[in-house]
Formats: C-alpha cells, sequence, structure tokens
C-alpha cells in the first residue's frame, strides 16, 4: 500500500511573507525521502476546508492588510472546519501572522480588533506604532533540543491556562519579550510560533515531529528512517551560534 | 552674500573634504558618507543649499531594485547631452551620501564649480525619498519597482507605497514622475502625483514566462481587494495587469520597449518607442530586469528633453557598475559579478544565468548584516530550482552560508553545496575549482558585494570603486 499524506496549505498567496513555502518544500521532502507521498492542496479565500480530507494544515505570515481579509475569511469559511480537524488529531502548523489569527484575537495597533479563530488560548495586542518591533535570530529550547528561526512581530501575544508554550527562549523575544514563552501548543498536534527562517528545513526535528504525529494518526505506530541532515544541523549551529553570540563581538 | 559662500558653509565643506580624505587614508571605506555626517553637524540643510545652485537642477531615483543602474545609465546620457553630472555613484544613497557628494562637486570655498552646467543624479534609498525630495526639489523622481526586500529595516512592501505616496503628495506640481507601469504597485503612484507623469513598460510579449514567481509582491489591487490578472507575466509580479473587479488595468505607456533582443554572452538590445522617436539601443548587461532599467532612465532623458542623439551616445558608452554587473577576467578564469539581495533580483539574475550556455561554475554569497537585511528566510521565496541540472560548481559563502547551502541542497542544483564562510577563501575556492577559461559566476549580497569587489579590484587590478568615474 503506498503511504501518502495530505496538507492543506492555507492562504499560499496571501500568507507567505517570509519564505514561508520552505516549510512545504521541507515537508515534501522529508516525505518523499521516506517513500512517502506528501500532497498539497492550496486553499485560498473562500475555499472550504474539509476537515476529514487532511493529515496536516499549514498557514505562514502575511501583511496587516492581507491578514484582515485573511482573518475574515477564516471566520466565515475554515473556521469550524480547523477546529474539527484539530480536535480530531490532524497536525496544525501556523506561523507568525498565522499564529496570531489562530488565537482567540488580535488588536492591531490601529484599527479594529480581529477576531480569532480560537484555536489556541492565546490573544495578541499590539501596543502601538511606537513600541519596539521584535526583530532578531530567536533560539529556543523545545523537547530536549533547540530550534532556532527569525522573528518579525509587533504584537505580544499572551498564553491563557489552556495553552502551554511551545519553547521556552534562550535568546530572542517570543510571544511577548516578558515571560519567556515562545509559540503554542494545544493537544498534542497544533502548534503555533513566531519563527521563520523558513523554520522546518533548519528544523528538521520539529519537521519529523510534524510528520510523524500526521503518520500514527492515519498508518498506525511508525518509525522515520534517518536522514542525511549534515547541512540542515549545520545551518542549525550557525544559526544558534549568530543568535547566542553577543552583538558587540560580531565580525563585520 | 548667499548662504552658500557664507563661512559657515566653507567650514562644513573643509571639514566634510578633510573626514573624507581621513576615511581612505584610514582604510574605513570610500569615504562616501562620513564627509555628509560632519557638514550636516556644522552646517545643517547643507545638501539643500547646494542644490539648489544646480543649474540643471536634479533628478531622484528610487525602488527596490536598479537604482544603481538605472542611475548610471542616467550619468552617461547627460554626459553626452553635455552636462556636468552630480552623482552619487558609490550607491551610498541615504541623505548624509547625496550630501557627500555634493560637497564633493565645490571648490574650497564650498562653491559648486561650473554651477550652470550642473544636473544632479541622486539614487536615494526607498525610506529616505520623502527627506530627499523635500531637501532637493527634484526636477524628475524615477521609480523603478517595489518588491519585497529588507523587511526587517523597510516593514512591510504597503509601508514602503505609503512613504513614497507622501513624498509624492509634497512635491511641486512642476516636477515629473517617471513610473513603470507594468508594475501595478508602482503604476498606481500615479494617483498620488500633482504634476506630468511618464510611463514606461516592455510590450514585447515574447520575453513573458509562464507563471507568476514565488517572488511576486502586489498581487492584489489595493482598491478593491481583487486579485490582478495578467495578459503576460515578464518577471515578479510585473507584466500586463489588469484588476478584474475594479478594472484598473496598466495604463498605456508614453516610453516602450517594442522589442527586447537576449541571447547568451551578447549585449542587450531594445528597441524602443519614446516621444522623441524609435531608439534603438545595445548595452553590456544582461536579463529583462536590465531591459527595465534602461527603459526607467531613458524616459528620465526623454522628462529633461535630453535629444535621442544623446540618449544613443549615451548608452553606447555605458559600463556596468562595479560588482552589480561586472565581467573581468582573474588568473584566467573570466568572472561575472552579479548583485542579488532580494528575491525577485536573484530570480532575474538566475534566469539570466541559466539562459547563458553549457555547465554554470556559481558562488552564492549571503550575509545578513543590516545593509543585507538581517533576516534571510528570503532565499526560500527563490527560485533556485531553475538551474537544476546546470551547475558544475555549487558554493555557499558569507555569514549565512550554511543557511544558503542548505537552500540550494533543496534545489537539487545536482553538484552538492560546498561551504566556505569566509569571503576571500571562497573567492579563492571557486577560482581554484573553475576550470581556466571557464566562467565563474559570483552572486553576492550587498556587504558581501562590497568585499568580493575589493578583493577582485586587488586580483584583477581594477581601481577601488571610490576612484571609479
Amino acid at each position: 500500500m503506498e503511504t501518502a499524506l495530505r496538507l492543506a496549505h492555507l492562504y499560499p498567496k496571501l500568507m507567505n511573507l517570509y519564505g514561508d513555502r520552505g516549510n512545504i518544500l521541507c515537508l515534501r521532502r522529508r516525505c518523499q525521502q521516506r517513500g512517502i507521498t506528501l500532497v498539497v492542496d492550496e486553499l485560498e479565500l473562500g475555499d472550504s476546508l474539509e476537515p476529514a480530507a487532511y493529515d496536516l494544515i499549514f498557514i505562514g505570515g502575511a501583511q496587516d492588510r492581507e491578514q484582515r481579509r485573511v482573518a475574515a475569511d477564516l471566520l466565515e469559511t475554515k473556521a469550524e472546519a480547523l477546529h474539527q480537524a484539530v480536535a480530531e488529531g490532524v497536525v496544525l502548523l501556523a506561523v507568525c501572522g498565522g499564529y496570531q489569527l489562530l488565537g482567540r484575537y488580535y488588536r492591531p495597533a490601529a484599527g479594529e480588533e480581529l477576531a480569532g479563530v480560537g484555536i489556541f488560548d492565546a490573544w495578541t495586542v499590539h501596543p502601538g506604532p511606537t513600541a519596539r518591533r521584535f526583530i532578531g535570530n530567536v533560539v529556543v529550547r523545545w523537547q530536549g533540543g533547540t530550534l532556532v528561526g527569525f522573528e518579525n512581530h509587533g504584537g505580544r501575544t499572551y498564553l491563557g491556562p489552556s495553552a502551554r508554550p511551545l519553547a521556552r527562549v534562550i535568546a530572542g523575544f517570543g510571544n511577548n519579550g516578558r515571560d519567556g514563552s515562545e509559540g503554542a501548543v494545544r493537544g498534542e498536534n497544533a502548534f503555533g510560533t513566531y519563527l521563520h527562517g523558513s523554520l522546518l528545513p533548519k528544523n528538521p526535528r520539529l519537521a519529523d515531529h510534524l510528520i510523524v504525529q500526521a503518520l500514527r494518526r492515519r498508518y498506525g505506530e511508525v518509525e522515520l528512517a534517518a536522514l542525511d541532515d549534515a547541512l540542515e544541523e549545520r545551518a542549525h549551529a550557525e544559526a544558534v551560534r549568530l543568535a547566542t553570540k553577543k552583538a558587540i563581538f560580531r565580525k563585520r | 552674500m548667499s548662504a552658500v559662500s557664507g563661512p559657515r558653509t566653507a567650514v562644513a565643506v573643509t571639514a566634510a573634504k578633510a573626514a573624507a580624505v581621513l576615511s581612505r587614508r584610514l582604510g574605513f571605506g570610500g569615504g562616501t558618507a562620513l564627509p555628509g555626517l560632519v557638514a550636516d553637524a556644522v552646517a545643517p540643510g547643507l545638501a539643500a543649499r547646494l542644490a539648489a545652485r544646480l543649474g540643471h537642477g536634479c533628478v531622484l531615483i528610487t525602488g527596490t531594485n536598479g537604482k544603481t543602474t538605472t542611475a548610471r545609465l542616467v550619468r552617461n546620457i547627460a554626459q553626452a547631452a553635455g552636462y556636468r553630472p552630480v552623482h552619487n555613484h558609490s550607491g551610498s544613497n541615504l541623505m548624509r551620501g547625496i550630501t557627500a557628494c555634493l560637497i564633493e562637486a565645490t571648490d574650497a570655498r564650498g562653491q559648486l564649480r561650473q554651477p550652470e552646467r550642473r544636473l544632479g543624479i541622486f539614487e536615494v534609498d526607498e525610506a529616505t525619498l520623502p527627506e530627499a525630495a523635500a531637501a532637493l526639489s527634484p526636477r524628475v523622481v524615477a521609480f523603478t519597482n517595489l518588491f519585497r526586500d529588507q523587511l526587517d529595516r523597510y516593514g512591510e512592501v504597503d509601508s514602503v507605497a505609503a512613504v513614497w505616496r507622501r513624498a509624492l503628495a509634497a512635491l511641486p506640481p512642476a516636477t515629473t514622475v517617471v513610473l513603470n507601469a507594468d508594475d501595478p504597485g508602482v503604476a498606481s503612484l500615479a494617483d498620488a502625483c500633482r504634476g506630468p507623469v511618464l510611463f514606461y513598460a516592455v510590450s514585447d510579449t515574447a520575453c513573458a514566462v509562464e507563471e507568476i514567481e514565488h517572488a511576486a509582491d502586489a498581487r492584489w489591487c489595493p482598491a478593491c481587494g481583487c486579485e490582478y490578472t495578467y495578459s503576460a507575466v515578464f518577471y515578479g509580479h510585473v507584466g500586463h495587469w489588469s484588476c478584474p473587479g475594479c478594472g484598473r488595468a496598466r495604463p498605456a505607456a508614453d516610453i516602450e520597449a517594442t522589442r527586447v533582443g537576449q541571447r547568451p554572452d551578447a549585449p542587450l538590445r531594445l528597441s524602443l518607442s519614446t516621444p522623441s522617436g524609435q531608439l534603438d539601443l545595445s548595452l553590456p548587461l544582461m536579463g529583462l530586469y536590465n531591459a527595465y532599467n534602461a527603459l526607467a532612465a531613458v524616459s528620465v532623458a526623454v522628462a529633461l528633453a535630453v535629444p535621442a542623439e544623446a540618449i544613443q551616445t549615451g548608452a553606447a558608452s555605458f559600463t556596468a557598475a562595479f560588482g552589480r554587473q561586472e565581467r573581468m577576467v582573474v588568473r584566467g578564469r573570466e568572472v561575472h559579478t552579479i548583485l542579488a539581495k532580494n528575491p525577485a533580483g536573484l530570480n532575474q539574475v538566475l534566469r539570466a544565468i541559466s539562459a547563458e550556455e553549457g555547465p554554470k561554475n556559481l558562488l552564492f554569497l549571503l550575509n545578513d548584516d543590516i545593509a543585507d537585511g538581517r533576516d534571510v528566510s528570503w532565499i526560500w521565496d527563490v527560485d533556485f530550482e531553475m538551474l537544476a541540472g546546470q551547475a558544475a560548481l555549487l558554493l555557499a559563502s558569507g555569514r549565512r552560508a550554511a543557511d544558503m547551502a542548505l537552500r540550494l541542497k533543496y534545489a537539487d542544483i545536482d553538484a552538492y553545496p560546498g561551504i566556505e564562510p569566509d569571503t576571500e577563501a571562497a573567492l579563492e575556492m571557486a577560482l581554484a575549482l573553475t576550470p581556466e577559461g571557464e566562467r565563474l559566476y559570483v552572486s553576492p549580497t550587498y556587504t558581501a558585494m562590497l568585499q568580493v569587489r575589493k578583493l577582485l579590484a586587488r586580483w584583477g587590478q581594477r581601481p577601488p570603486f571610490w576612484e571609479e568615474a
């Protein structure tokens, strides 16, 4: 029997600000190298999401203007299906703007508050146009190792009692620059994060974690074959080094 | 007595000139910004006062990609037309760089030499446009294109457009604005213009690509939110666009490329239809994006009422800016250096490289300094996949060499990417691994380009860039 997984990429045209496509390239490649076919469906504004059809769902980040249009469309055409999918164990990854929109609400620096989908018990508040934007390399502690990426967000995200942080900040800002938390997890299968860069290519451990979860749900217990990750690990280690080095010692 | 020749100005100019000499002596670089900073500290507003003396006024050129090439082409055309340009040719395009180059054109008393023949030609950083436009009262402002670039520095693409609109609304009504009709993000700036507008465009649809690239940014109509449709896409979101929702569409062009001839290892050939008649140009550049740069430059010349013969002569004398698109022979290898610093730019470079014949020797240098953009995730929006099966040598260098190598691995370009973070060692290695007589393509980000051209200048006997004409 052919092993196949199906991924819904939400708003690839509207929500693709920071090389988010790299996450899809990564999942596809890491599946392919293990003989797993990853089918990717691109869902845009107005498209409905069939929760039972998918093993994985991905949503990336966007500019404010696009985020507003996506927020409305999410509530109108996809919110219910997203809740159902996550409850049934479909693996979800939301990055940056997508993460914000899957919280309870996003209050921008100006204009009306955007209602979120509420997958994560989290809310995001932009403290105003003069507040410092959280920009830079990030390293966070996750499951006994590290995740690396780049963050660029004005909004501060706070977690409610039923959300757990995805990781703890080692260098960088994370959710709000105050409590040391980064991202959010709901259950075992829904992940939200501010890390792009792209996130998954440089964090193959997280990529495989998502793939294993999706495979288990559909095919039962699985073991993923190890891959040659020498370049991935080098890029990861370099990113850790750059992010944790004091700015003053940076070689110009 | 005019303010320009006041004692304070003379002091400022002297101090600034001294700073330039000192900066070069101490090896800090070309002294292209420091003098501006010094002058501004001693005599604020100096740039505005000097610019007011330019006999033919000045031209500002801005946009995400192509500023330097466009400005250089305008400079050559202006020289052919008998102007004496004041031009920030080193690419130092913040206010201090512009001030520094105005100071360089003065004598010891702070007077512009030959003011009556002077035309200012300034490339301007996107975010600096409002300040530059207010200070310099330009005759012409030209826009190349608008793409995502260094989101960590400029903010979002939308905020750059908003900054430009603010600058345009404050211009005197006599200023001519030159716009790219094929870039919807630039063409729509026409709404914010108070004076005359000249549009340029490519009408030769033989250059169109099959589908819209990942690096496309302006995909939605800002007026009604509909997705643009294209009858032809040239690169990124540049093409023959229209909005199915509200009917906005690519405006009719005043200056048009009716034929774009691109052949491997041959100059770019353009047939242009302009208000001053038909023009045929041949430029030592590659890539369709350079056809747009040439169109922008010719449009500026048309706005300045430069005669057709001078445009022709000026374009014929054009050579690419060192490091931006430079061919030179080093140790028996032809080294072709092409600056690329964002997805749209690098896609165009890759397209041009893959159109050349034979297996390619490639060195990509990725830095993450402030001038490059701290965020390197943009490389995942570049279609490196188009090089599949074409690379003989693939090397990644720069501070983010490992990130670049990983991206190249994903593109399955046959050759396994090598990593050498140090620029000099990487260039040495690339030259050694490129067979003699073959070509080596070097594509650096901005700060890596500065290092590369310093090394190549040493090895290939090129003058340092600040001594360049």
